[in-house]
């Protein structure tokens, strides 16, 4: 006994249209059976009935097009008792990767079960043609408040405008839920910008379709920044520009997803795109927001040439004047945040990427060696890895790899 | 980086792997339109009972029209008796889509896979069938995409590869049409699709018709590339 849904056939699609109904209501229906008929774009499917018994209802005509995991007919014993359940709002799962469009909103009252056997709908000719124009099941009106139950013209219109204030009031996913105005006294109203309705749905995105974990290892870096604070005066009179910490740590991260290509991958559907290149993204903060440029063949520079292309592309981020691919090539991303003087931090996977490297700041601080304390350079980096894709020990063994290569750092940095 | 654009539309652009999934790969050769589908029905049963693996139809029909589950009959522009006067047979079928045409020098591909093992998507099932046809037809010089929000493959604007798909329990039949050397004056007596723009074939772009084998030969190979699988030549059917 159960309830036949709209299936889901690919991700990005949120509706199907019933083409045609291989079952009336009354016929016997095996399980796995072809009930109905939908299609898709260019694409004909028949959806099986999920159980053996009796069609009791059908909620939706030929030729509607209907949400996915909208009910659109139940199968019973044939007694109509208590299995038929009004059709329930669609079910949010698993959602569009980017819902296009508003999900139809949910009846507002759930309709009363029906008492005893199969409830008949009583309407006039003129409720039901409103309803057929308005896409309405009338099993979901609930009882009319006409003689013994009869759904009215008022009825159904009262209804119609509950619905309509109701998807009205229905959000994106990723839109905040309605406050109520009266707590917060006097205030102003500004909608979102483009870039941080992009940030927000992308931030959903990915929470929602990578399940993230976290490794933190801490990284002494002391031999690195006095390798630095050497070379500081000198880089910059040759090079015009200073030497910071980005580009020893983007040289060892580019050491290790060499060491470990897996972290450079991306997932798709159920395939693992193995990335030839080492892209890597770094999150520049705007005061509008933020964007991730992207150094491409990160592995193929020096520090010097990674300098000039951090250098180049966050200014070039900041006067708007990056170019789209130098934002959509990325295989793996970076995030400094200890240039705010974070400690640590968990960031969120850019998506496609499988993992993401987070950078604390460099602090002197007490640590054991050897049975003393001696004040070390301390830097904890993070890796957020995408579980479905990289065990634990793999995230572990990649910022090992960075910590034997920071901590034991032989190249020349001039 | 892997071509993006062929990630995002089918997949990874890998060949098929040594461990990739077999696809048995049949050319039929000339059929009437009603034989494939009854071929179709059994591999279509037999791989939903696990009897077969996924195969790949290669076939060229008789001038036929059909009517795909969503056809508009006002797209059929001429009637019965004159389309039995030009020898050209009315089909309706179970695939999605409109109306369209088959003939002589179309190759017409029909995969019967299950999507299951590949993916549970028909929009990028789709994409993936556009796919095939626009790297076949880039094996003979020939530029060919998408057009955004149609389905099809299209040369400038005019369609020169059409889809239409049925499922069952995500396993695959119908499939694709690409005209190689179509009489496309047979176009004219429908609206193909539903859409009021010119048809167009390899010849007629090439000012020569490939062969049909070579033509096949390149649309197994890309299929197998674009779906993953490894092509192999099957039997005739039982």
């Amino acid at each position: 006994m159960g309830e036949v849904v709209m299936p889901q056939m690919g991700e990005s699609l949120v509706e199907g249209t019933i083409t045609k109904w291989l079952k009336q209501p009354g016929d016997l229906v095996e399980r796995d059976e072809p009930l109905l008929e939908i299609s898709t774009d260019k694409v004909d499917s028949e959806v099986p009935a999920p159980d053996s018994g009796v069609l009791e209802a059908i909620f939706f005509p030929e030729g509607e097009t209907v949400e996915i995991n909208t009910v659109v007919a139940v199968i019973g014993d044939g007694t109509g008792t208590g299995k038929h359940r009004a059709p329930a709002a669609p079910q949010p799962e698993p959602p569009p990767a980017v819902p296009a469009t508003p999900p139809a909103a949910p009846p507002i009252q759930a309709p009363e079960a029906p008492p005893g056997p199969k409830r008949r709908i009583h309407s006039s000719p003129l409720v039901r043609r409103i309803a057929k124009e308005k896409g309405i099941d009338l099993s979901l009106v609930g009882r009319g408040s006409g003689a013994g139950g009869r759904i009215t013209k008022k009825d159904i219109l009262a209804y119609v405008e509950r619905q309509e204030r109701a998807a009205a009031s229905l959000q994106p996913a990723t839109a905040f839920p309605d406050v109520p105005e009266a707590r917060f006294g006097d205030f102003e109203v500004e909608p979102l910008s483009a870039m941080r309705l992009s940030i927000a749905e992308h931030m959903v995105r990915t929470k929602r379709v990578s399940p993230h974990v976290s490794t933190i290892h801490a990284v002494d870096c002391t031999r690195i920044a006095r390798l630095r604070s050497a070379a500081k005066d000198h880089f910059l009179q040759k090079n015009g520009t200073k030497l910071t910490y980005m580009p020893f740590f983007l040289q060892a991260v580019s050491s290790a997803l060499k060491a470990y290509p897996l972290v450079n991958t991306s997932l798709d559907g159920k395939s693992l795109i193995k990335h030839k290149e080492i892209n890597i993204g770094f999150a520049v903060a705007l005061d509008w927001g933020l964007i991730v440029p992207v150094i491409r063949n990160a592995d193929e520079k020096s520090l010097l040439g990674l300098q000039r292309s951090v250098n180049d592309l966050a200014a070039r981020a900041r006067s708007k004047a990056l170019k789209p691919d130098e934002i959509s090539s990325g295989t793996f991303s970076v995030s400094n945040y200890g240039s705010y003087r974070s400690l640590l931090a968990t960031p969120a996977i850019n998506q496609p990427q499988v993992a993401i490297l987070g950078i604390g700041s460099v602090t002197k601080t007490p640590v054991v060696i050897n049975d003393a304390i001696a004040i070390r350079s301390i830097c904890y980096l993070t890796l957020s890895f995408d579980h479905r894709v990289i065990d634990g020990a793999t995230g572990d063994l990649f910022l090992e790899h960075m910590r034997g290569i920071l901590e034991n750092w032989n190249a020349p940095v001039l | 980086m892997p071509d993006a654009g062929a990630v995002a539309h089918g997949g990874p652009a890998t060949v098929a792997s040594p461990r990739a999934l077999p696809c048995g790969v049949r050319d039929l050769g000339r059929i009437g339109y009603r034989e494939a589908w009854d071929i179709q029905l059994e591999l279509v049963r037999a791989r939903k009972a696990g009897e077969a693996c996924d195969q790949l139809l290669l076939v060229e029909h008789p001038p036929t029209i059909t009517l795909g589950r969503n056809a508009d009959t006002a797209h059929v522009l001429a009637d019965r008796a004159r389309l039995s006067h030009l020898g050209i047979d009315l089909q309706e079928t179970d695939r999605g889509g409109d109306v369209t045409y088959h003939g002589p020098g179309q190759v017409v591909a029909y995969p019967i896979l299950d999507l299951r093992l590949w993916r549970r998507d028909v929009a990028a099932y789709l994409r993936a069938l556009e796919e095939v046809m626009i790297r076949t037809l880039l094996d003979f010089g020939i530029r060919a995409g998408r057009v955004q929000g149609l389905t099809g493959v299209w040369v400038g604007d005019s369609k020169i590869g059409a889809l239409g798909v049925h499922l069952s329990r995500w396993v695959t039949s119908h499939g694709l049409a690409l005209n190689v050397a179509t009489d496309l004056g047979h176009f004219a007596l429908i609206v193909p699709c539903g859409l009021s723009r010119p048809v167009t074939s390899m010849e007629r772009i090439l000012g020569r018709a490939p062969s049909r084998e070579a033509v096949t030969g390149s649309m197994a190979r890309r299929f197998g590339e674009v779906f993953g699988r490894a092509m192999t030549k099957a039997g005739p059917p039982d």
